[in-house]
């Protein structure tokens, strides 16, 4: 029996599990990918079918969340801010990395009451001295440990499949056309067969020159509540004839 | 004395009828009677020189220094009381290893400037403190190029070229207006300082009694042994006279 105590965050796993999510990044030649899924649901029940997880932070660097959606949108909305309020302080854009050690002090300053979510940052460095763009990819647990490589990241529920598929499809220094494919399917194949993420898929490829967003079609069988139809119905007012 | 015992000249958190701080300019004042520093920036660096009188042979000189560390890529020297200037350099450093401790890279030194000036400036705004009685100079160098930040004891924060604070400041910042240029080498600019410093000396310069540090393009401040200065010393001294020739020929003009 093991005794859960403050810091120990394996109680946080259930949490994980409840919107679901699918999140994997890629790093090319001069060019870094992130793809997410578009479901938010509440465990077994669909809720929205164009929830985006990715979010632009600056022209070089973007972000994607995955756990507990509340906590994605807070997340990506302090971070927003802090990356503006460093813009106006310092009259310079963050760079990509400076921004992915920021996230990790940003999760660790709540240790002991953490944000429940797997953030992946992606983004380019300019490196003035060799005149080149470097990727910089970095993927967190919930308390900021960043793990920082040159190929790929993965988060979301079905994260052991995303592993698998990238291990097999990821291969070094892919261009924006052939990244977009490899990360489309890596995330495709594994988001299938996971049923707390799909219902569609956004990507986005970042070049030095542009950020590129392509929407996958993906298989969308799961059970989807019909909030809409009932939000559409109006009464109609009977009017008084004088 | 001449100074009424009145809020005018003692409330530091009170205008006067003319609208100063006096507190503020007696701060200036201290400031200006500390011994001479000078911040030099050049193509390729910086430079941060300042005087250290001895009082005595008795004195360990390897014990205090004048030109510090702020980290490993920004200097700070500073003209007025000492142990002002080691309470804002405990405070900079701080804020120099918090700024690192969430980017992963060194502050830049206009933040930096802004920093300290903030902490100067919570000292003629709070109770029962007084102002800082330095002026502080911050050098470093930063992916834009070399920088230069004067600190005032008010807290506003300047961006030099060259400057020079302390005593015979304004005798100091005349020679630079007309010796500096925008284009100068470390090296030769190093030599500025070093000229400046010995032409305003009161009683014999040598490598004990002045403090020096660059930063470079490697971006690692450091503070240069008395062995580097002695060099430097023997190296000015030609120049010394080669422009001592050159002044007379001025002024015979």
């Amino acid at each position: 029996v093991s005794t859960q105590s403050t810091w120990d965050i394996r109680k946080y796993k259930m949490s994980d599990q409840y919107n679901g999510a699918a999140l994997v990044g890629m790093c090319g030649k001069e060019c870094v990918a992130l793809a997410c899924d578009t479901r938010l649901g509440v465990q077994l029940r669909t809720i929205d079918t164009n929830f985006n997880k990715v979010f632009k932070v600056n022209d070089r660097t973007m972000i994607g969340l995955t756990g507990l959606a509340t906590d994605i949108q807070t997340v990506s909305a302090k971070l927003h801010k802090e990356e503006k309020v460093y813009r106006l302080e310092e009259g310079e854009t963050l760079t990509a990395s400076m921004f992915a050690n920021f996230v990790s002090h940003f999760l660790y300053k709540q240790r002991f009451a953490p944000y429940i979510v797997t953030p992946i940052v992606a983004g380019l460095d300019y490196d003035s001295i060799t005149k080149e763009w470097k990727p910089v990819m970095a993927g967190y647990d919930l308390i900021g440990c960043m793990d920082q490589n040159n190929t790929f990241a993965v988060g979301g529920t079905c994260s052991e499949l995303l592993y698998g598929a990238c291990e097999s499809f990821y291969k070094e220094g892919m261009g924006p056309d052939e990244i977009f494919e490899v990360i489309s399917q890596a995330l495709l194949t594994s988001m299938d067969r996971d049923i707390l993420s799909g219902w569609g898929a956004n990507v986005y490829i970042l070049t030095p020159t542009q950020l590129i967003t392509k929407k996958l079609l993906t298989r969308v069988d799961q059970q989807l509540f019909q909030y809409s139809n009932l939000l559409s119905v109006k009464k109609k007012k009977k009017k008084k004839k004088k | 004395m001449g100074l009424k015992l009145d809020m005018e000249n003692f409330g530091l958190t009170t205008f006067s009828r003319d609208g100063k701080l006096g507190q503020i300019d007696f701060a200036l004042e201290a400031m200006s009677k500390g011994e001479s520093s000078i911040g030099i920036c050049a193509k390729n660096g910086v430079v941060l020189a300042s005087e250290k009188k001895l009082s005595s042979i008795l004195i360990d000189e390897e014990s205090f220094h004048k030109v510090e560390l702020l980290g490993v890529s920004k200097g700070v020297t500073f003209s007025g009381m000492t142990t002002d200037f080691q309470a804002l350099l405990l405070n900079g450093r701080k804020e120099y290893h918090k700024y690192f401790s969430k980017f992963k890279t060194p502050i830049t030194s206009r933040r930096m400037a802004e920093n300290l000036g903030k902490v100067m400036q919570e000292a003629t705004q709070s109770g029962g403190v007084r102002p800082f009685g330095v002026s502080l100079l911050v050098g470093g160098y930063d992916n834009d190029g070399a920088h230069l930040y004067q600190i005032d004891p008010s807290g506003a924060y300047f961006g030099w070229k060259a400057t020079a604070i302390g005593k015979n400041m304004m005798n100091m910042k005349n020679f630079l207006e007309k010796r500096y240029t925008d284009s100068i080498e470390l090296e030769d600019a190093i030599h500025l300082a070093i000229l400046m410093l010995k032409e305003n000396y009161e009683g014999e310069m040598n490598e004990v009694n002045i403090e020096i540090g660059i930063i470079g393009t490697d971006k690692k401040f450091r503070i240069l042994t008395p062995a580097e200065i002695k060099d430097y010393l023997k190296e000015a001294e030609q120049c010394y006279v080669d422009s001592s020739i050159i002044t007379n020929v001025d002024q015979l003009r």
